[in-house]
């Protein structure tokens, strides 16, 4: 199973895709994953890789390889949507960041990506952000995404909260697992 | 059975250290090699610490070997220019305990300034050099190159890449071993590096080179798995991992030693193969070797020596296929921006504003290059933002630059930054030096340093007071500033490049994302006073952005409340509240 986490520098995609890697370690796979560090983390586009099965060689998914794409933000939705394979399913968290380029006007950020991506792929979308808010902390954003991404990429519930819990901060817990509930649940 | 664990390649090469008994480790940081460190530094029974910079650390690991403990250093590639001054003497007194340096290279460039291949120094500098290509193998290739160090009395360099570094694989852990420390004993023609001894040893290197060259071919790190005899592959690291990934049922010779190469094993090889690619990232350094032998194998001439490999790259190469299915779609770029809040971009507005030139230096700031702060028009290495002025202020004059400045960071300063000032206080220069002084090392995800007043173990320590070693070394102008002091910063800034007199301005403010701050203001458009002028835009705050009305809209949850954006609206549409 190829899974890619994308979004933007300071999302939570890092922490996102180490859950992912935990609960698939957990359930007795081989685990690989390939992370971003340094510079490209300051408000860039960012890119973290969780490949899992009986033996994993590369710590990267290749272009037309990707079951299922989570991105956290549209435009880097439509940046890696060629990541995906044939039947590939895509996970997006409805919200546009404005990268520096189109916030000074050397481009444009493309409209109607939703509708462009639904066209080619089986695109799953929520409102994170909105549901975060709603929860009263808007950084329990990548629970959210991460509970509508769980319920496709498999294992049960449980062991998904069981690594949610041990990964978050404790003070955390709580809001943590109902962020996963609302997104799991979600649709 | 013994845990397992999913590791970060840096934290598996840590954990290696620790099962090794190292007891000395002494490092500067930099992406990728950074967390190596900080894993290791949760050891107890491991003496780890920050150095100003990778010449002090290695010297200090070496110390710590030739006194008789097994000791290391952590650097990225470009680290090791810095430190191949005793790295290149070293190979000929070689050690006493095991002394193991990990560099770092970062093919792709993902955060660095070059795309140098450390193998190629290895090789020159005449030292064994170790590559794994799993967070595994770099936990046990770690032990094991001690092991070679001190068989062959010699430090060895233990290279891993970014994609090693930065990758997560499932990791056996083992038990601590303890070695024993070794007797130290006086030896002048070991020890004492002038020529009479020198001359010795580069003999002692030479046929210490030769000896492990025969014995290379029976390093168990050193392995050939014979599947499909058509097609056949000799590679090493990561590359290892896409060569299994495209080609699952080839032949494959894996170098875990990348010099000298098992020169037996390979011709064995090669004879049974019928075709053989050479499959490494960068420089063709195992290629020219088995090339120089007459062996008949395929390399650079079907790839490239810039960026990262993948298993597709292979295929597209060797098969001519594309896995591909989708279009890629032209997408805006996203390039990494100074984060909001960042004391950094209220200097560079400040120098936009006046039209300076900024040579700059290696951190974040060197983000004050791009659009819109359009700032820094040099960044070369680590401290030569002062070097760089100096040079074109004796090629061209005081008035030449009376609109530059040179930007350095606190951290950098420490590094390298100091020397090149210790030269223009001795060659008299009248330039402008402002340290960007936001009390971490950022870059590299806030590392403590010389003058933040705590060590790697979290310890306090002496903060040194850049102000005052400035001073001691003789700058007749020195002046702490807050880097949010807009107006102040401004007037400092054109008094000091309009002046005769070496100045150096220290613009302070913690960097935002520094730990255990609070956030108390942030600021808020009022839409009826915005006249969509955009001056707040130039700023580059990743924070704002516009209305469809053309208005500027805020982000609450990002902006950090530094106001700088509050102090270029001239309208008063924009304004620093309590949360």
């Amino acid at each position: 199973m190829n899974i890619m986490v994308v979004g933007v520098g300071g999302q939570g995609t890092l922490l996102t895709s180490r859950i992912i890697g935990k609960t698939a370690l957990n359930a007795g796979w081989d685990v690989k994953l390939s992370e971003v560090h340094g510079m490209a983390q300051r408000g860039g586009s960012v890119v973290t890789f969780v490949r899992f099965g009986k033996k994993v060689y590369e710590p990267v998914c290749e272009e037309g390889s990707v079951d299922v794409l989570i991105s956290f933000e549209r435009l880097e939705a439509q940046r890696y949507a060629h990541f995906l394979k044939k039947d590939g399913i895509m996970i997006v968290n409805d919200t546009r960041i404005d990268p520096m380029t189109v916030v000074i006007g050397a481009s444009e950020y493309p409209s109607g990506i939703l509708e462009a991506l639904s066209q080619k792929h089986s695109v799953y979308t929520i409102k994170g952000g909105e549901i975060a808010k709603s929860l009263g902390n808007s950084k329990v954003l990548n629970s959210v995404v991460l509970g509508l991404a769980a319920k496709h990429i498999g294992f049960s519930k449980d062991e998904w909260l069981e690594v949610l819990k041990a990964t978050v901060p404790q003070k955390t817990i709580e809001i943590n697992t109902k962020a996963f509930e609302m997104g799991y649940e979600g649709e | 059975m013994s845990e397992k664990r999913i590791m970060l390649g840096n934290d598996a090469i840590a954990r290696g250290a620790y099962e090794a008994g190292v007891k000395v480790s002494s490092s500067y940081p930099g992406t990728p090699s950074t967390e190596i460190s900080e894993f290791l530094a949760k050891y107890d029974e491991v003496y780890t610490e920050w150095a100003p910079n990778e010449k002090v650390a290695l010297e200090v690991a070496a110390g710590a070997a030739i006194s008789g403990v097994r000791s290391m250093a952590c650097m990225k590639h470009v680290g090791l220019n810095v430190a191949s001054d005793p790295l290149y003497t070293l190979a000929y007194t070689g050690i006493n305990a095991g002394l193991v340096i990990v560099v770092a290279d970062d093919p792709g460039i993902a955060s660095s300034q070059n795309e140098q291949d450390t193998r190629m120094i290895a090789r020159s500098a005449h030292l064994p050099l170790v590559e794994p290509s799993d967070s595994n193998e770099a936990k046990e290739y770690f032990k094991y190159a001690f092991e070679l160090s001190e068989k062959y009395d010699t430090p060895v360099i233990f290279r891993t890449t970014t994609k090693l570094s930065h990758s997560q694989s499932i990791v056996e852990l083992g038990e601590k071993i303890a070695p024993q420390d070794k007797t130290y004993e006086r030896s002048m023609t070991k020890y004492v590096m002038m020529p009479a001894s020198a001359i010795g040893r580069h003999k002692v290197v030479e046929a210490r080179e030769i000896q492990m060259e025969k014995d290379a071919s029976a390093f168990p790190i050193n392995t050939v798995e014979y599947n499909d005899k058509k097609i056949g592959f000799i590679t090493s690291g990561v590359p290892y991992q896409y060569v299994k990934e495209a080609f699952p049922n080839a032949s494959v010779l894996k170098l875990g030693v990348i010099n000298p190469l098992p020169k037996t094993m390979i011709e064995d090889f090669v004879k049974e193969v019928e075709a053989v690619y050479i499959i490494e990232e960068l420089e063709p350094v195992i290629e020219e070797q088995v090339r120089s032998w007459g062996l008949n194998v395929k390399g650079k001439e079907c790839f490239t020596k810039q960026g990262e490999y993948s298993a597709n790259m292979l295929k597209k190469v060797i098969n001519g296929t594309d896995e591909c299915v989708f279009e890629k779609a032209a997408s805006p770029a996203r390039p990494p921006i100074l984060c909001p809040g960042c004391p950094h971009r209220s200097v560079f507005s400040v120098l936009n504003k006046l039209k300076i030139h900024a040579s700059g230096d290696i951190g974040c700031y060197t983000l004050g290059a791009v659009a819109p702060l359009n700032v820094i028009d040099t960044t070369i290495c680590m401290g030569s933002s002062i070097s760089l002025l100096h040079g074109m202020e004796k090629a061209r004059g005081k008035e030449y630059i009376k609109n530059w400045v040179a930007t350095i960071g606190d951290s950098t300063f420490l590094h390298t930054g100091v020397n090149s000032l210790i030269n223009m206080v001795y060659n008299k220069s009248s330039a402008t030096v402002m340290i960007l002084d936001n009390r971490t090392t950022g870059m590299t995800g806030h590392q403590e340093h010389a003058a933040t007043g705590k060590t790697l173990k979290g310890e306090d320590t002496y903060a040194i007071d850049l102000a005052e070693l400035c001073r001691s070394i003789g700058v007749p102008n020195v002046i702490e500033i807050d880097a949010f002091d807009v107006q102040g910063l401004e007037k400092t800034v054109k008094e000091s490049v309009n002046g005769d007199t070496l100045t150096v301005i220290i613009a302070k403010a913690p960097c935002a994302l520094l730990k255990g701050q609070k956030f108390p203001y942030v600021c808020k458009v009022d839409s009826e006073k915005c006249k969509k002028c955009g001056m707040c835009m130039k700023i580059g705050c990743p924070a704002m952005t516009k209305n469809e009305d053309g208005t500027v809209k805020i982000d609450e949850t990002m902006c950090n409340g530094c106001g700088l954006c509050a102090n270029y609206c001239k309208f008063g549409a924009i304004s620093k509240q309590e949360r």
